[in-house]
């Protein structure tokens, strides 16, 4: 006798391809946000799943801060390739060569920041009128209150007090000329439901994930890896360690964990007892007790 | 866990922090070792700052910078756990009556409710807005919590007094599951570990009757709709004439073979496959994603609705709905709304304001005709086109509809059909 339920995971699943199906059907051009880290491929299969067998019909969008990893940048041309979607990249570099923004500056200055103005420029220039992302709730407290369908003003702005209600599942994605909306369609997962799903599926992710030999420094408490970007303190010295990364953001400021998981079941069991949350490794959210909520106003992913 | 067969629950808390809502929050998050070293770090820290001995749990639940400044929730916060048992969303929201609309969102779509109720005091207004609002919104499963039981020095009398209190007003209501149990969120009694100062609560913990109650019914898996999304036409080789219906299954059945009705045009049909995701399936279920493929090429697109053809919903363009008005802006009679039901859009305006509600009370105000934010009432509604509806009480995903305004592009109101 069939049991006549989903599982937690069949039930995300359900609940994600309905969400990038609304967003096919609500807009004249959306396109998936897409990093090259775990949460991004993830919406990204996901959107396999929910036009099968039609191609995805979302190009992707990257934004390319200059300082990726390079097999992050290798995994997304693969990945592209082999959907056959259309990439396109949006560069800080040029961004910052066109004067639209100013490099960072001291000890600790990154492109975080910067990504915003490319991203909204992208946006703008590519006429996107939906950006797909992966975030989720349970990453940080400001995006605890996010919606699957988040409107941003023509300013690329998220007003957190001006939420659209969202109840069961009718989602309003009705907006003005240039405005555009972000939408979430793995809001619920949690990082364990992430390593959950993506084992079970048997999907790919870039081999910074898994446990590798590598040039790092401590940094706050964390591995740093070795990159020409990185300028060393005085205190400071490059060891060998076998690390792998729980996030990917830019190899600046993504801090890797000492650890022997080089398979996706390690992964999931080293996870299942981690006891610090997987962006404590991100210098981008240590700045200040609402660095997310203000740099997401401002535009941010 | 077992990822296999655990299922997913969502429940709602309505609350204030005067009732220990964030504490039990942080409570059933700590007690399940759902909360991370840096986090607790981070909590530890503000605790001292603000001279609090030891960790004030509720700081977990703090959200937003308008938020912390002010001590209150002002929006849906959503929150994540996992047992050996279930995984478990909470949607956090506020009680004050001034957030109703967000009360009414965090339960559009929960499996179940937990109200609270502070031992001190027993059923108060607030008490009665969150019953109204969970029989509204027709919660499946109620849990009502009657916290700070160490400050009554944890007296059976005083537990038994509140739930006499709350059933003589409840029966009023509409609630099919509902259960008490008496908690200190500040102590951890009986939320995630039974209670030693109370040996005659003969129930189980908080945390055990949302692990072990019975959800796999709450989804109507009777009468069969589905709502098309999008047409998935792939325009490749092997796959020239594919037209796949792709939307999410509201409720009910569908197998491969069965015969179906396309409303509202009322074209017969038979499923000729399903697919769910990249698998093709013989069966598929609520709240399942597929796409189905027809033996015959009729028309369909997105707003459609493929029903069994032996069981059918109504087909609509004037009915009652019990409506929440969510916006700033005061409804503007006669005025063109969009309305949205499952992934149909229509045109509609609210004919006429038939009562409205006092949510505290449960009086019904027959003269009052004006909609403002977080108002209540049964409203009649006409459509441009007939809706597929079925009442609200039977079908959460087909008997719900939003309105938006035009004008704004804003969703302003949520109603349910009588």
């Amino acid at each position: 006798m069939t049991p006549y339920y989903l599982n937690y995971l069949e039930e995300l699943e359900s609940e994600a391809i309905f969400i990038l199906r609304e967003v096919w059907a609500q807009f004249q051009n959306p396109v998936i946000l897409f990093s090259g880290g775990k949460d991004s491929i993830l919406v990204t299969h996901l959107a396999k799943k929910a036009f099968h067998p039609a191609k995805i019909p979302f190009a992707l969008m990257h934004v390319d801060t200059g300082h990726n990893f390079p097999e992050a940048l290798q995994f997304r041309d693969e990945l592209a390739d082999k959907l056959g979607v259309r990439l396109i990249v949006g560069s800080v570099q040029e961004s910052i060569d066109k004067g639209r923004v100013a490099e960072e500056k001291g000890k600790n200055a990154t492109r975080n920041a910067l990504q915003i103005t490319t991203l909204l420029d992208a946006i703008d220039e590519h006429k996107v009128d939906c950006a797909i992302g992966g975030g989720r709730r349970d990453e940080e407290k400001a995006r605890a209150k996010e919606r699957f369908f988040s409107h941003r003003d023509d300013f690329g702005q998220w007003d957190p007090k001006n939420q659209r209600p969202e109840l069961w599942n009718l989602l309003n994605g009705k907006h003005f000329e240039g405005e555009h909306f972000r939408a979430f369609p793995i809001s619920n997962w949690t990082e364990m439901d992430v390593w959950n799903y993506l084992t079970k599926e048997g999907i790919e992710i870039p081999s910074l994930y898994l446990a590798h030999d590598r040039d790092v420094v401590l940094r706050n408490g964390s591995w740093i890896p070795k990159s020409k970007f990185l300028k060393l303190e005085p205190n400071e010295e490059i060891v060998r360690k076998k690390i792998r990364f729980r996030t990917l953001g830019d190899i600046t400021i993504t801090g890797g964990i000492e650890s022997d998981a080089d398979t996706m079941e390690k992964i999931v069991a080293e996870v299942s007892t981690m006891r610090e949350t997987e962006r404590g490794n991100r210098s981008d959210d240590k700045r200040s007790e609402t660095a997310m909520e203000d740099r997401k106003k401002d535009g941010y992913f | 866990m077992e990822i296999d067969k655990n299922q997913l629950l969502r429940f709602t808390t309505a609350g204030s922090v005067d009732d220990g809502k964030s504490t039990l929050i942080g409570r059933l998050l700590y007690d399940s070792k759902s909360i991370f070293e840096d986090q607790l770090a981070s909590i530890e820290n503000t605790s001292q700052q603000k001279g609090i001995d030891g960790v004030d749990l509720a700081l977990f639940t703090d959200g937003l910078k308008d938020e912390r400044e002010q001590g209150i929730t002002i929006d849906v916060a959503y929150r994540y756990f996992t047992t050996p048992k279930r995984k478990f969303i909470i949607a956090d929201t506020p009680g004050h009556i001034q957030y109703t609309r967000n009360m009414v969102t965090g339960a559009s779509t929960a499996n179940a409710a937990v109200i609270l109720i502070d031992a001190r005091h027993g059923v108060i207004e607030q008490t009665k807005r969150h019953a109204f609002i969970a029989s509204l919104l027709n919660i499946p499963h109620i849990i009502v919590c009657v916290n700070k039981m160490d400050l009554v020095d944890f007296k059976e009398e005083v537990f038994n007094d509140i739930r006499q209190q709350f059933e003589a007003f409840s029966s009023k209501l509409l609630i099919k599951d509902i259960r008490f149990i008496p908690i200190s969120a500040l102590l951890g009694d009986n939320v995630v570990n039974r209670s030693e100062n109370m040996p005659w609560f003969q129930g189980s913990p908080m945390l055990s009757e949302l692990e072990n109650m019975h959800i796999s019914s709450d989804t109507n898996k009777i009468d069969a709709r589905f709502a098309v999304q999008t047409v998935i036409r792939p325009q490749r080789d092997g796959f020239i004439d594919y037209r796949g219906y792709a939307g999410r299954i509201a409720s009910g059945i569908y197998r491969v073979g069965d015969g179906v009705t396309v409303l509202p045009s009322g074209f017969k049909s038979k499923i000729k496959s399903i697919n769910a995701g990249d698998k093709e399936v013989e069966e598929a279920f609520a709240p399942m994603s597929i796409s189905m493929t027809l033996e015959d090429d009729i028309d369909v697109s997105r707003g459609d609705m493929i029903v069994k053809t032996n069981n059918q919903p109504e087909l609509l363009q004037e009915f009652d709905v019990m409506l929440c008005w969510l916006n700033n802006d005061q409804a503007k009679p006669r005025t063109k709304y969009t309305i949205q039901h499952t992934s149909n859009e229509q045109k509609a305006m609210i004919k006429d304001v038939v009562y409205k509600i006092d949510i505290n009370t449960y009086d019904r105000d027959t003269d009052d005709k004006s909609l403002k934010m977080n108002d209540i009432a049964r409203v009649k509604i006409r459509t441009t086109q007939r809706l597929m509806l079925d009442s609200y009480r039977d079908n959460r995903n087909t008997g719900s509809i939003t309105l938006i305004d035009e004008a704004t592009k804003e969703t302003v109101a949520a109603g349910m059909l009588v």
